[in-house]
């Protein structure tokens, strides 16, 4: 009999799990552990409108209070879980306090990587994951400022597309030789990267950030390619899962918390969802997704598994993002050996790239492309074949597509 | 603070306060209204906040933008008053405005 639950982690995932926990019928106790003041939010305005300026904070809580109350959910914000004990099935929390549970559900989610180089303890040093660090990296958007951004990942891009906005003269400093290289195909990433030069964004490629300088407060950042100066820094260079909970309890993780397709953990009473798990992908092979749709999905997943109803997750990733007037959408997964399909032309701010995988639509990436992205993703659940010529031809319309 | 009255696919009436500035989508799901998803937040990403503008209201909004229209297109029963309720920001002219949500958000 499942009478207490207890989810740790109040992100996208945790905020997910209570609700489809209630609307399946769960009636037993529920309790959310969360390290941050806050109740679930949003995090992608975080990069975007809430540091704009353009978006109250009121406005990113994911739920008002009174859904946790008709919930019956117990807030237990600024506590981290310490340890869980298997044998005994309780969580330990910073405070001391214990809490039992039949079943756990863990949404630990996910932190910034850290740039291990000197200087990384000067002030004006900045990482983005959450409100707070967005309210301190704000305080420096002045006209005229220079940021020097480490990393030409999504948070890097759209933190410097807001910069120039605001007047700043951003630098970005990227060790690929492109931007978006873990995420995007080139065609993308040339086109992101041209958008921001035309912006005023200035890019320094290939190179290594070695060294923060300056004495209290960051002055610059030294690359191998020479030295950006600047008067803050903010550091995008990825985010490592939280699993040392599960890993000092003996679950299994491998690049996250192991769950398989129901969310279920190498423990049978517990289960994980979110950024913090890596599961088998939609297209086969274990995966890390860091998304908005694996967080709601994989715990809409992992409650219907908690209460007795389990059902595979095998939803398409999708993801977005937002820079300028330039709207990204991605769907599926791409690989790098996948034929990449041009489908209309960069230069008109609207278009698309498709990938097939032994002629599979396997992913697609889109600017200001609804169209193709929401066939991309019903071509790709429908593991549908499709002709290059086909889709490179614009005058046949995406909606006949699929 | 307007209020806006969201009807459900089965009729049941909720009027909701929102803050002007806000979307029709937030002040549904803060509110906890049924039939609005909203997945992505309000980003114009997902096409889950899909609602029909009562037809007096429409000439109060603005009109769809191009990317709303685009997602729209592939909205389940489409009609002329259909609207991503993200986009709709909440104006002190909309106090009253009725939208009513649809069968199926997906």
């Amino acid at each position: 009999m499942v009478e207490r639950i207890v989810i740790i982690g109040a992100g996208q995932a945790g905020a997910q799990a209570i609700a489809t926990l209630r609307a399946e019928g769960f009636a037993g106790s529920l309790t959310l552990v969360g390290d941050e003041a806050y109740p679930p939010y949003q995090r992608p305005p975080l990069s975007k409108a809430y540091l704009a300026g353009d978006f109250a904070r009121e406005r990113l809580f994911l739920k008002p209070d009174a859904f946790y109350a008709e919930a019956a959910c117990e807030l237990r914000l600024s506590l981290a879980a310490a340890a869980i004990d298997r044998r005994s099935k309780t969580v330990a929390l910073s405070d001391g306090t214990k809490l039992s549970y039949d079943r756990l559900l863990l949404t630990t989610g996910a932190r910034v990587r850290k740039l291990p180089v000197p200087g990384a303890a000067l002030a004006g040093v900045y990482y983005l994951r959450g409100i707070a660090d967005v309210d301190a990296l704000r305080q420096h958007f002045q006209p005229g400022t220079r940021l020097a951004v480490v990393g030409g990942g999504y948070i890097g891009l759209e933190v410097a597309a807001v910069a120039v906005k605001h007047g700043l003269k951003v630098t970005v400093i990227e060790a690929a030789d492109r931007v978006l290289v873990r995420a995007a195909s080139p065609e993308i990433s040339a086109f992101y990267e041209k958008v921001h030069r035309t912006n005023g964004v200035d890019f320094v490629l290939g190179a290594m950030a070695q060294r923060f300088e300056g004495n209290a407060r960051a002055e610059g950042v030294s690359t191998n390619l020479g030295r950006v100066e600047a008067d803050f820094i903010l550091a995008g260079i990825g985010i490592v899962p939280n699993c040392e909970l599960a890993e000092a309890t003996g679950l299994a993780c491998d690049n996250g918390i192991s769950v398989d397709e129901y969310g279920v953990t190498s423990d049978p009473d517990i289960f994980a969802a979110g950024d913090c798990t890596s599961h088998p992908g939609f297209a086969g092979g274990r995966v890390r997704l860091e998304s908005v749709q694996n967080a709601i999905d994989q715990a809409k997943h992992a409650a219907l598994a908690m209460v007795g109803k389990p059902l595979a997750y095998r939803e398409v990733p999708w993801f977005w993002s937002d820079q300028y007037d330039l709207k990204l959408q991605i769907a599926g997964l791409a690989r790098p050996g996948d034929t990449r399909v041009l489908r209309g032309n960069p230069e008109t701010r609207k278009f698309s790239v498709f990938h097939l995988r032994d002629g599979v639509v396997a992913a697609v990436e889109a600017v200001n492309a609804a169209p193709d992205y929401i066939v991309g993703r019903r071509l790709i659940a429908a593991h549908a074949t499709i002709a290059p010529e086909r889709l490179q031809d614009i005058s046949v319309p995406a909606k006949s597509l699929a | 603070m307007p209020k806006i009255t969201y009807i459900e696919h089965n009729g049941k009436e909720h009027i909701a306060e929102v803050p002007v500035g806000w979307t029709v989508m937030e002040g549904a799901v803060k509110n906890r209204i049924p039939g609005i998803d909203a997945d992505c937040g309000g980003a114009c990403a997902c096409a889950t906040c899909h609602v029909y503008v009562d037809p007096a209201w429409l000439p109060k909004l603005a009109p769809r933008q191009d990317m709303e229209e685009q997602m729209l297109d592939f909205a389940q029963e489409l009609k002329s008053n259909s609207r991503l309720s993200c986009q709709i920001k909440v104006t002190p002219e909309l106090d009253g405005l009725v939208v009513r949500t649809p069968k199926d958000q997906h």
